[in-house]
């Protein structure tokens, strides 16, 4: 069989693999899923300023992110938040918990490639981006208002 | 009712982020790092303050507000503390989150055990 006709048979073949996602569903999925996380964490900021009345707003909200992105690391773990993910695509990958995910995700997967370089590297896969782009950003943003 | 807000502005945000997927088949990390840096972008322009006094969590919990405290803290710790602040205040601000989702990562990681991909 010449390659050019395997090729074309292959490329053929994937394109009628690849799952098509419909737009508007998918949009309003991603809409309302993404919008009860952000509920979600407005009800955990709310209860916390409810018990801890003297809590400084800042405080407050860090404990909420780390409360969601403890929950969705579990929900990774236990096979869970992949689910959601698929169903809610953008909803399930824009909110904080979407990082979290993105950070035990690999680490779950690559276990099995030693604790040091499956499970501590790999967690970085996608996390790692994100760190470093924010880090670049917000030094040059505090160097810009050191000279304005 | 602020929930109204919380839910639509995260919302909004959430399906902006699914229609740059399907227009463009970005990956997820694109994703994230697109919409950090949007987020450091807004609070640098001041924006991001007045969004959040109505939109609470609606612009908080989605990666942006990670990208508006990385740039919030750079700036805020430039003007008490000088040049030192641009290095140290971005990841000060954001040290609770990162540190909480590596060490949650660690921890289910090692207990649970990947699901087979069907």
């Amino acid at each position: 069989m010449d390659e050019k006709k395997r090729n074309e048979a292959y490329n053929k073949y994937v394109k009628a693999k690849i799952p098509k996602t419909r737009p508007w569903p998918s949009l309003f999925n991603s809409f309302w899923v993404g919008g009860l996380i952000c509920i979600l964490g407005q009800g955990i900021n709310d209860l916390i300023m409810l018990g801890f009345p003297t809590m400084a707003e800042q405080t407050a909200w860090a404990y909420t992110l780390i409360a969601l992105i403890f929950i969705a690391s579990f929900l990774t773990g236990i096979g869970v938040y992949d689910r959601i993910g698929k169903f809610a695509g953008g909803g399930s990958i824009v909110p904080i918990t979407g990082f979290s995910n993105s950070i035990t995700s690999p680490a779950l997967e690559f276990k099995n490639e030693g604790i040091i370089y499956g499970l501590c590297v790999k967690m970085f896969t996608i996390a790692g981006p994100v760190i470093v782009s924010g880090v670049v950003a917000s030094v040059l943003v505090g160097l810009i208002y050191l000279f304005i | 009712m602020y929930y109204l807000w919380v839910f639509l502005i995260g919302g909004l945000i959430c399906a902006f982020g699914e229609l740059l997927i399907i227009k463009t088949n970005i990956t997820s990390a694109r994703i994230l790092v697109t919409f950090v840096l949007i987020g450091v972008a807004l609070e640098a322009f001041g924006i991001f303050d007045p969004i959040s006094n109505f939109a609470r969590a609606g612009i908080n919990v989605p990666i942006i507000g990670f990208g508006a405290s990385l740039a919030k803290g750079a700036i805020g710790a430039v003007k008490s503390r000088g040049l030192i602040g641009a290095f140290t205040g971005g990841l000060e601000a954001t040290a609770g989150g990162i540190a909480a989702a590596v060490l949650f990562a660690f921890i289910f990681g090692l207990i649970f055990k990947a699901k087979t991909k069907k």
